[in-house]
């Protein structure tokens, strides 16, 4: 008897979906004014989608102008009440929604995997966990604010209007919310009109959490409550995290108005590679650096830079290590790469992707079967990239990595350098001198050294250049929501 | 007939565990028996908070705020039995506090010390702007073990504001509770025993202060000593055994309000902080 010799070894993992009968979701969701759930004034419903199944999850109720300018009033009412209060009792109500969220952890990380179609395992270990810990970093500076802005007097500036994007919706809403109540503001917070679901079950907690009506409101809607709120002479100031574009729009809007604004807008972020590099753990690095969350990230290393002598070693690597993502159900514990986000986003890559291969790039994309319905995108790589291609030079927004190459350390500075946005960077080299260097050189907000993504709420983020100002994290990110007062 | 009430028995606390005096002596004090604490049991705290002190000052500032405020959440659901403790000890209010007030003032402290851990960086380090192309930063650092001496009154604010500073700096603490009313203070015991604190971190012994305070003071693994015992001469003491292997000594008045335990918290904080500072080429 003879046995066939078996020439691979090949396994798949077994699905292991994340259960979802534990949720709670209504069908419906109000917008949150004062403390409570409401009818929009102008009864507009629109359901929200899933977009790995393109299924209806609940009908949302979009904010129109009327409701924007209630908002802007029952906030304007609640202030000097919230801001009265003693500081350690306004920092307990940040503590309690920290906790609230850790307790509801499991849920809000399902819930924003199923809004947003990012991977469970992102939802559940980055985005959930984080957003506690910024209000529980907060909630911390509430009665310490002589100590972060030292030797002056400080007064919260008042309502603030607060527009969060779709990539990390439920830790967007508390980077903004978190350091907006510490310094005794009240705020409204617009999530972004695909992915408003975390943020209404964070109304919820502002409910558990006893906060006081009016403190918070939450109006999802589009693009129209975002100008509404904009537009509004109620507000003293306005934060914004999205793209470039709209950024600009707002800056514009309130020239001349003398309102606060911070701004975190796009970016093509680079992520330099030395020769000598540990390759392994670049390629690593890479990986996490562009298709964590679908390359759905401002930071994201877009940009490759790798030193010629060890470009066909790195992206070697980098594509088998490509070839083993699993693309797929979020829901699945196993998924790395998960939906897009949108038709309209997917449309976006799309269009930037076939760009780049007109303009004479060469793609790879990973072979992989996508699921039927839904939106997706096979994690792509794009070499012979020149510095003048769009994909080198505008932000896809996708799973989508542009290398370029470099001789020396002075070019992979210039080229680094060379972009209208400055929001990150990532520098892989064995040699700290010469990362602490280059980390110097680079008109970024953020460098990462032999890593890429980390976030944590002591440490500002935030853009130079066209990636906007301000900063939020850490006492930098209280300064955008107060006033000095001598 | 009537039912014969379960008394307590008050015990030290040390590396984590409720244990009786190592002499076996104990003290009455209303109807309870106090352990009377020796200098050995002050030793085997020492060697306890020091085997504690690396992994504590290792847990990230993030770790040590969220056990810090679920002591105080801890706390907070005694409250109903903290409060007849320190309204049972006969001394009365001390400095004008009635026992919820203390109770609830204690209780805002270890909120307030939570929200400290992960800000000391931020205030009391930066970088450098040195002359010369290096990075060189100074961040702030646990000096190690502290000794604490708790006021006679209040005995559990008192207590509670000289042990959280050392606490959210990173410290592991040795404290010696008040001599007159130490009910509150092992009853603090408990409730920190049940909390995320783990063993050797919190380390509390009742006694007679004078002894314990000296052991203490004079013990050789010991990196700082804060007295706030208001006994001007045992202060004098404290500072001339601190000299012997250079701890660092601080006084303080028994804190007698929330706003006295925490308006000179980075004060507090520094008191039992060192700072380091590092050099890292830059392009060289």
């Amino acid at each position: 008897m003879s046995v066939e010799p078996r020439a691979s070894i090949v396994w798949d993992y077994a699905p292991a979906p994340e259960a979802t009968d534990h949720l709670r979701l209504a069908d419906r969701y109000g917008l949150f004014i004062g403390g409570q759930f409401c009818e929009p004034a102008e009864a507009r419903y629109v359901p929200t989608i899933n977009p790995a199944t393109e299924e209806p999850i609940a009908e949302i109720a979009w904010a129109g102008p009327r409701d924007v300018e209630r908002a802007i009033e029952v906030a304007r009412d609640a202030q000097p009440r919230w801001a009265a209060l003693p500081d350690r009792e306004r920092g307990k109500y940040l503590f309690r929604i920290a906790r609230l969220i850790q307790e509801r952890a499991r849920e809000l990380a399902v819930v924003e995997t199923l809004d947003g179609g990012k991977p469970l395992r992102e939802s559940r270990d980055v985005d959930i966990p984080l957003a506690a810990a910024h209000f529980f970093h907060y909630a911390g500076w509430a009665d310490k604010l002589r100590y972060g802005v030292v030797a002056r007097e400080v007064a919260p500036l008042g309502v603030v209007g607060q527009i969060v994007p779709w990539n990390f919706p439920l830790l967007m809403a508390a980077w903004k919310l978190a350091p907006a109540l510490a310094c005794g503001n009240t705020a409204i917070l617009k999530p972004a009109e695909t992915t408003p679901l975390t943020a209404l079950l964070l109304a919820e907690i502002c409910q558990e959490a006893e906060l006081p009506d009016g403190v918070v409101s939450i109006l999802p809607g589009d693009g129209t409550a975002g100008a509404a709120l904009v537009r509004s002479p109620g507000l003293d100031k306005i934060a914004f995290t999205g793209s470039t574009a709209v950024g600009r729009e707002i800056q514009t809007e309130l020239a001349g108005r003398g309102v606060g604004l911070t701004l975190e807008l796009g970016g093509k972020s680079a992520n330099i590679v030395f020769e000598d590099a540990a390759v392994d753990q670049a390629v690593e690095g890479i990986v996490n650096g562009i298709f964590f969350n679908q390359g759905h990230v401002c930071c994201a290393g877009s940009r490759l830079l790798i030193q010629e002598s060890v470009l066909d070693e790195v992206i070697a690597k980098l594509w088998a290590r490509m070839g083993r993502l699993r693309v797929g159900d979020p829901l699945d514990k196993n998924t790395d790469v998960g939906a897009i986000n949108s038709a309209e986003q997917l449309e976006r890559i799309e269009t930037l992707v076939a760009a780049g291969e007109q303009e004479g790039a060469v793609r790879r994309s990973i072979a992989c079967s996508l699921p039927e319905h839904g939106y997706w995108f096979a994690p792509t790589l794009f070499t012979d990239v020149s510095p003048a291609h769009r994909i080198a030079v505008e932000e896809i927004f996708g799973p989508v990595v542009s290398v370029l190459s470099f001789r020396t350390q002075a070019e992979a500075i210039e080229k680094a350098n060379n972009s209208k946005y400055g929001l990150a960077a990532g520098i892989w080299t064995d040699k700290g001198a010469k990362a602490f260097e280059v980390a110097n050189a680079l008109r970024a907000g953020v460098v990462w050294q032999n890593t890429y993504n980390h976030f944590d709420p002591t440490a500002a983020f935030g853009g130079y250049k066209e990636s906007g100002f301000g900063r939020e994290g850490g006492p930098a990110g209280l300064r955008p929501y107060l006033r000095v007062v001598r | 007939m009537e039912r014969i009430p379960v008394r307590k028995t008050y015990k030290l606390w040390i590396g984590g565990a409720f244990v009786r005096s190592e002499s076996g002596r104990s003290d009455v004090a209303g109807d309870f028996n106090i352990p009377r604490g020796s200098r050995k049991d002050v030793r085997e705290a020492v060697a306890a908070a020091r085997k504690a002190a690396g992994p504590w000052a290792a847990r990230t500032a993030y770790n040590r705020g969220q056990i810090l405020y679920r002591a105080a959440e801890a706390l907070e659901s005694r409250r109903a039995q903290l409060i007849a403790v320190l309204d049972d000890r006969g001394a009365g209010s001390a400095g004008g506090l009635e026992p919820a007030e203390e109770l609830d003032a204690a209780v805002d402290v270890l909120v307030h010390y939570a929200g400290w851990t992960d800000k000391l960086q931020p205030v009391l380090g930066g970088i450098n702007p040195v002359a010369a192309p290096f990075l060189s930063f100074s961040l702030p650092e646990p000096t190690g073990v502290v000794g604490v001496v708790a006021p006679d009154q209040p005995s559990l604010l008192g207590l509670v504001a000289e042990v959280a500073p050392s606490l959210a700096a990173g410290n592991t603490v040795v404290a010696i509770l008040s001599e007159s009313a130490p009910h509150a203070g092992l009853d603090l015991a408990e409730v920190l025993g049940v909390s995320d604190i783990p063993g050797g971190v919190v380390n509390l012994l009742s006694g007679r202060r004078g002894e314990l305070a000296v052991a203490l003071g004079g013990h050789r693994d010991l990196n700082a000593i804060v007295d706030a015992s208001g006994d001007a001469s045992l202060g004098t003491e404290l500072d001339r055994l601190a000299a012997e292997t250079i701890k660092r000594a601080s006084h303080h008045a028994a804190a007698l309000s929330y706003d006295h335990a925490v308006d000179d918290a980075l004060e507090r904080i520094v008191a039992v902080t060192e700072l380091k500072t590092a050099w890292h080429p830059v392009g060289a």
